[in-house]
């Protein structure tokens, strides 16, 4: 049947993508199998873990929980492509400094999500920031590091940026 | 795991996703949130795909005749902002943010979450709560089936295998309604080990009505009514004492610690009822 693959045209990382998928081809392993943007982590498969958050039309989704399809006509935006701008660059030097990361594997997915709480704006509370990345697992750090880290980029951009 | 193959059909209109439903084996795909992680782990291997996103008019919130009427593919991030829900139906908004991750609300649709029936899911509860109802189209038309009657087993739902849910209905909020929502879970966001949402209507110092609807106690949402009654009388103890649910074991707790907690949150959940005033 043709309709088990299908043509996609998409903008990923501000670079238009025209390519054939399988329907059953998940958007992270679209990213990382067809286009090598490795960034994007595979953990659970289930939208459990949040490795693979990534961000879709501006908002954060999981990407082993849309298929590559759904993206037809979309703007997706990964680690490779927030890196780059420059928009991360102070959560991911915070992450460093901290040692918010052991092994790097959940990074990623933190840092994106972490993004998306700090492009609200304000400096959330500590409760705030654990509730917001509590979609995402990190088994090294016990987490404590990563919620210095974005509580500090949350204070430095309040205050470079009135 | 990766998903089994399927075919994929994005439906132009409401007709055509009703008429695609009757292909052996097709699913409908709204948000995906539960769905593709049951792609994923092949606990289901749909022949097609049926896409409802991009569907026009299935995802607007509207307050009319005094009903918010929350369209199907709206998603759960829309409703949290929405200010119609916030104002006229305080219980879903007070229970959103209880609902898995930011990343899955910004997927996640009202009418998937509905037409999913998970037992331990808080919008069920609250449909139940609120004495709601769900608007579903099928081949034969639209029409309402009330929150009581739509539940009916685990994963079960009255939907005919040709029927796409629309729209929830729910009673907007007035002067003398009272709400109150708690849950249990290991992690902000996970499914609850036991839940609660509740609706009132207050009178004098007590109430003409409560409503509580227990999640992640059986197969369903389920209703307390012995402990309504008590409640309506405003004795708590009582209204404890009353709870005749009896949930099984599952991989959370056990059976009898759940009947425990759902006495913790009825206690907190009544503290809540004689204290919000909307």
């Amino acid at each position: 049947m043709s309709d088990l693959s299908i043509d996609i045209s998409l903008i990923v990382n501000g670079e238009t993508v025209n390519e054939r998928v399988d329907a059953r081809k998940t958007l992270v392993d679209f990213l990382r199998e067809d286009l090598a943007l490795t960034g994007s982590h595979v953990g659970c498969e289930h939208g459990v873990c949040g490795a693979c958050t990534v961000r879709v039309n501006g908002e954060i989704v999981r990407g082993c929980l849309m298929l590559a399809v759904q993206c037809d006509g979309a703007m997706v935006e990964t680690i490779e492509g927030l890196s780059d701008s420059g928009e991360v660059a102070d959560l991911q030097a915070a992450f460093e400094q901290r040692n918010a990361l052991q092994c790097g594997y959940c990074t990623p997915g933190m840092v994106v999500a972490a993004q998306e709480l700090l492009r609200r704006g304000g400096v959330p509370s500590r409760e705030a920031i654990r509730e917001f990345l509590s979609g995402n697992y990190c088994r090294c750090t016990g987490y404590h590091a990563i919620v210095d880290a974005v509580e500090a980029v949350a204070q430095q951009r309040a205050e470079g940026k009135p | 795991m990766k998903p089994a193959p399927f075919a994929y059909k994005k439906a132009r209109s409401l007709d055509e996703a009703v008429s695609l439903l009757a292909e052996k084996d097709a699913r409908l795909l709204a948000g995906g949130q539960s769905l593709i992680a049951t792609l994923n782990m092949r606990l289901s291997s749909p022949s097609l795909l049926i896409d409802l996103n991009g569907l026009n008019g299935l995802n607007g919130i509207t307050l009319k005749n005094n009903v918010v009427e929350i369209g199907a593919l709206t998603r759960h991030a829309q409703a949290e902002r929405s200010e119609i829900i916030a104002r006229h139906a305080p219980l879903i908004a007070r229970a959103l943010p209880h609902i898995a991750h930011p990343a899955i609300r910004n997927r996640g649709t009202i009418g998937g979450s509905i037409a999913y029936a998970d037992p331990a899911a808080e919008l069920p509860a609250c449909l139940l709560a609120l004495g709601g109802e769900v608007v579903a189209t099928g081949p034969k038309g639209a029409r309402r089936i009330a929150a009581e009657d739509f539940f009916k087993g685990l994963f079960e739902t009255a939907l005919g295998p040709q029927e796409i849910v629309t729209a929830i209905r729910v009673p907007a909020a007035i002067a003398q309604t009272r709400i109150g929502f708690a849950e249990l879970a290991r992690r902000h966001g996970d499914y609850a080990v036991v839940g609660l949402a509740a609706s009132a209507r207050a009178a004098g110092r007590g109430f003409a009505t409560v409503r509580l609807s227990f999640f992640g106690v059986g197969a369903t949402p389920l209703r307390a009514k012995k402990a309504e009654t008590a409640l309506e009388r405003s004795d708590v103890d009582a209204a404890v004492a009353a709870l005749d649910l009896e949930p099984p074991d599952d991989v959370q707790a056990s059976g009898a610690v759940k009947r425990h907690l759902a006495g913790v949150l009825l206690r907190r959940v009544a503290k809540q009822l004689t204290e919000t005033r909307l």
